[in-house]
């Protein structure tokens, strides 16, 4: 059952589709379609992610990632960790390992969400696709916006954590693996 | 593009390493390999959920709850359909932009992408595994509250 766990979610889903495709051949299809596009897309842009990871994990010494975007890394670590979230690929879950990667190695907490937050909306590729789909008025605007909305979020977030909830996360990023 | 400049700088930095050495190289793939397989079986769930959801719900019904005429209860229901999960930038604009063409307003739009792209429900017990429920829910509230923000902001200026 333990192994299962983790599947749980996808095993519901895929019975979904099969149901759905016997009550409505077309829909099931397309679902199913769609799952497919999905999942080549994914294996096609995440090995190269997972192995900078990876190769960060080992090869980044603590000192490093202090010295760039820890504690004391003031401004320029805060602008290096928008820019490393904006130049990702994948969508936001795929974030998550690779923050607690950088709190394992000592990023600061703030510019652990300003990465998240860049990674959520300011996206290069993100941007691009926006301006193409939605037109160059509401995508600069929302452009425009976005940036401040991750300021807030980051900025209510601070406070909300005091030193030891803090503390117990870095914990947590330890663990997590 | 974009993954080729990623593919590039991966493999060349993997080989950098693997001249520098190998065992690290090794260390760094059975990582790289460990955290990919922690996050496959549920990232194999909300991509099989979100293509049962694209399926049920078609950009014709979802114009119509969230037509430029539905105002803030349409800006409401395109925030909670948009937070249902994350979707990654290259399925949603592309579906954002037929829902323009069926007649969704640019309002509604916004609260939809918004929340799309930073509020995920589907994917909260992973979130909380790697952060806490604390972080999670105030993190994915706070979007879900400023991505109304951005949807004013919107309206005024986009028409």
């Amino acid at each position: 059952m333990k192994r299962i766990k983790p599947y749980l979610l996808f095993l519901i889903a895929a019975a979904l589709i099969a149901l759905l495709y016997i009550i409505n051949p077309p829909m099931g299809s397309k679902a199913a379609v769609t799952v497919l596009s999905s999942f080549k897309e994914m294996l096609f842009i995440l090995p190269p992610v997972f192995i900078l990871l990876g190769l960060l994990d080992i090869w980044v010494p603590r000192e490093t990632m202090v010295r760039f975007m820890g504690e004391g890394s003031g401004l320029k670590g805060a602008l290096l960790s928008f820019l490393l979230g904006s130049a990702a690929a994948g969508p936001l879950y795929v974030v998550f390992p690779i923050a607690a990667a950088f709190m394992r190695k000592g990023a600061k907490f703030t510019n652990i969400l300003i990465l998240i937050g860049a990674w959520s909306t300011t996206k290069i590729p993100m941007v691009l696709f926006e301006l193409s789909a939605m037109g160059l008025k509401f995508g600069l605007t929302r452009l425009a916006l976005n940036i401040p909305v991750i300021l807030i979020i980051t900025f209510v977030m601070g406070r909300a954590f005091s030193e030891e909830e803090r503390a117990a996360l870095y914990e947590r990023a330890e663990q997590v693996d | 593009m974009q993954t080729t400049i990623f593919y590039g700088v991966a493999l060349s930095l993997l080989l950098l390493s693997f001249i520098k050495d190998r065992q690290k190289t090794r260390r760094s793939l059975v990582k790289a390999w460990k955290s990919f397989q922690n996050i496959l079986p549920q990232m194999l769930g909300m991509i099989t959920s979100i293509g049962l959801l694209l399926a049920l719900l078609s950009p014709a019904v979802i114009s119509e709850v969230i037509g430029s005429s539905s105002g803030w209860w349409g800006v409401l229901l395109a925030a909670v359909i948009g937070s249902i999960t994350l979707i990654p930038a290259f399925v949603a604009f592309p579906m954002a932009a037929i829902l323009l063409e069926n007649g969704a307003g640019y309002m509604q739009l916004s609260a939809f992408v918004s929340t799309l792209t930073m509020v995920g429900v589907i994917t909260l017990p992973l979130e909380i595994r790697f952060f806490g429920k604390k972080f999670t829910i105030l993190r994915n509230s706070l979007a879900f509250a400023l991505s109304f923000v951005v949807a004013f902001v919107i309206s005024k200026v986009v028409h």
